[in-house]
């Protein structure tokens, strides 16, 4: 088995869903994850707040450094993320269009470079 | 034996014979390198000793005890035991069924949508059409590094991502057969309408294409859209002789001299239309081939326009784009003359970087007379060009248009 990296990005400025929209993407969203957990591709997901809430450790010479984040100057930050078990991409981009479709936002898939245990 | 006969064997054979290794090894790197070799030893043995008796045969045996010895000397310890069950397995049954299955399987690989574009051309004519680098650098026009860099980098995606190496479930199978043809539509019309560059030495991409086509009706006869895809190259690959004079001039389908076209590709892309008619389940390839069927019918000279564009009107309900509509507005100045083709013209957006939008644009104000603006419509046409022997016909028609 190999373990695939599914993330969605968010772009800083665009709109933000309205309330019920969110509860729509959270309802399918946790349904999603129990269709996952069900099929025991499940290794770990997990949503982030906004990137401007994040810092960054680096190292300098010998001194670490701790800085106000993003690390990235770019206009995309990542927002949430799920690591999931399948045997080949075309299993992972399966899950991957389920995954689009219920948080609504484009999902990168990238494999990982260690297959999982079994 | 020339070298050159040797390419064109190895061509005929490699996609079968890595194929069948990627099965067995599970590597598309090492099948491809363990045919490379195969390929230098032939190359230096073939022209002393002769062709072998089945020379498709003598790919695979070298091929695939390369790959033995390749493994027996990487394995390390650990591996040999895991891998001495696999290489002493007794030879699965490699008749007809794997060796179909294996081609098509590999050909999905070849073709996945995870890979760009580019890199399914460069990874199929490769794999499955088993042309070597330089040979498809130079059809593209690209250099060698480049292209070998695409080809690795492609590769490693496959590896990384552990692109599978099957024939997609059913559900799946139409849409990844629309991108298998995709490709080979993308490798025919670069050969067809080929960028600059000699042609001498350079593969007929064309050809490959139509190789491939063949490869995959073989494959999933059942597909009427694959079908409709090798007729439709064999009814445009019937007109090439005719389509640029001896001096490389382009000559326009009125004018073209029908002798020259290819009576025995006409004959079998016809034979399929009709099949595909009889079928009666119309998708984008099979109206494109019917269209060209329409224009390569002996008994319809002048042309049949109106049943054409009937057909164009059909593939824009089928297959709405800019593209079809440029060519139904063509097909309708023929049948209703320039004016209306003109206002339906300049209504369809999305064309603003496409040559042939602003040569059909310059033709249809030529016609009408409204000299002025067809003479930049042409200049617009001209400076889109790459291929020389169309850009010497727009700057004719200009010049005559000046004059």
């Amino acid at each position: 088995m190999k373990q695939y990296l599914m993330s969605v990005h968010s772009v800083e400025g665009e709109p933000m869903p309205s309330e019920d929209e969110m509860k729509e993407i959270f309802a399918a969203v946790d349904e999603f994850n129990q269709r996952v957990r069900d099929a025991g591709a499940w290794v770990f997901a997990g949503g982030l707040f906004p990137a401007d809430t994040a810092t960054v450790v680096r190292m300098e010479g010998d001194e670490v450094l701790v800085t106000d984040g993003p690390f990235s100057e770019s206009k995309e930050h990542l927002g949430g993320f799920w690591v999931v078990k399948a045997p080949d991409l075309d299993a992972a981009l399966a899950w991957a269009k389920d995954a689009t479709k219920a948080c609504r936002g484009p999902v990168e898939v990238r494999p990982f470079q260690d297959d999982a245990e079994e | 034996m020339e070298p050159k006969r040797i390419a064109t064997i190895f061509r005929q054979e490699s996609g079968l014979v890595v194929a069948s290794l990627v099965r067995r090894f599970g590597d598309i790197d090492l099948a491809e390198e363990v045919v490379q070799e195969a390929f230098v030893e032939a190359m230096t043995r073939w022209p002393t000793a002769g062709l072998p008796p089945n020379p498709g045969a003598w790919i695979t045996t070298t091929a695939r005890n390369r790959a033995i010895d390749r493994l027996r000397r990487e394995a390390t310890r650990l591996e040999r035991h895991e891998r001495a069950a696999e290489l002493y397995a007794p030879e699965p049954a490699e008749e007809d069924e794997a060796v179909r299955d294996d081609r098509l399987r590999l050909i999905f690989t070849c073709c996945h949508p995870a890979l760009a574009p580019n890199a399914r051309v460069a990874l199929t004519l490769r794999l499955i059409g088993g042309l070597q680098v330089p040979e498809i650098a130079r059809a593209f026009l690209m250099s060698e590094a480049t292209l070998a860099q695409r080809l690795v980098r492609a590769k490693r995606k496959i590896k990384a991502n552990a692109i599978p190496y099957r024939v997609p479930d059913a559900d799946e199978l139409p849409q990844r057969l629309q991108a298998v043809l995709a490709v080979l539509y993308l490798i025919f019309n670069e050969g067809h309408h080929a960028t600059a560059g000699d042609r001498l030495d350079r593969v007929d991409l064309a050809d490959e294409a139509l190789r491939l086509a063949r490869l995959v009706v073989q494959l999933v006869p059942d597909d009427l859209e694959a079908r409709g895809l090798l007729a439709l190259m064999l009814l445009v690959r019937s007109r090439r002789d005719a389509r640029v004079s001896e001096d490389g001039a382009v000559v326009l389908l009125a004018d073209q001299d029908r002798d020259r076209w290819d009576g025995a590709m006409i004959a079998e892309g016809h034979a399929i239309v009709r099949g595909l008619l009889a079928a009666g389940r119309p998708g984008p390839y099979q109206i494109q081939a019917a269209i060209n069927a329409v224009h390569t019918d002996p008994a319809a000279e002048p042309t049949a326009w109106a049943q054409i564009l009937d057909l164009y009107d059909l593939l824009y309900r089928v297959a709405p784009g800019p593209v079809v509509a440029l060519n139904r507005a063509i097909a309708l100045a023929e049948v209703a003359g320039p004016a209306p083709a003109l206002a339906e013209l300049d209504a369809i957006e999305g064309l603003d970087a496409y040559a042939p939008f602003f040569v059909a644009r310059a033709d249809l104000l030529r016609r009408l007379r409204r000299t002025a603006e067809a003479v930049d419509a042409y200049a617009e046409a001209i400076a889109m060009t790459k291929n020389e022997a169309e850009r010497r016909f727009l700057v004719a028609r200009r010049a005559a248009l000046l004059s």
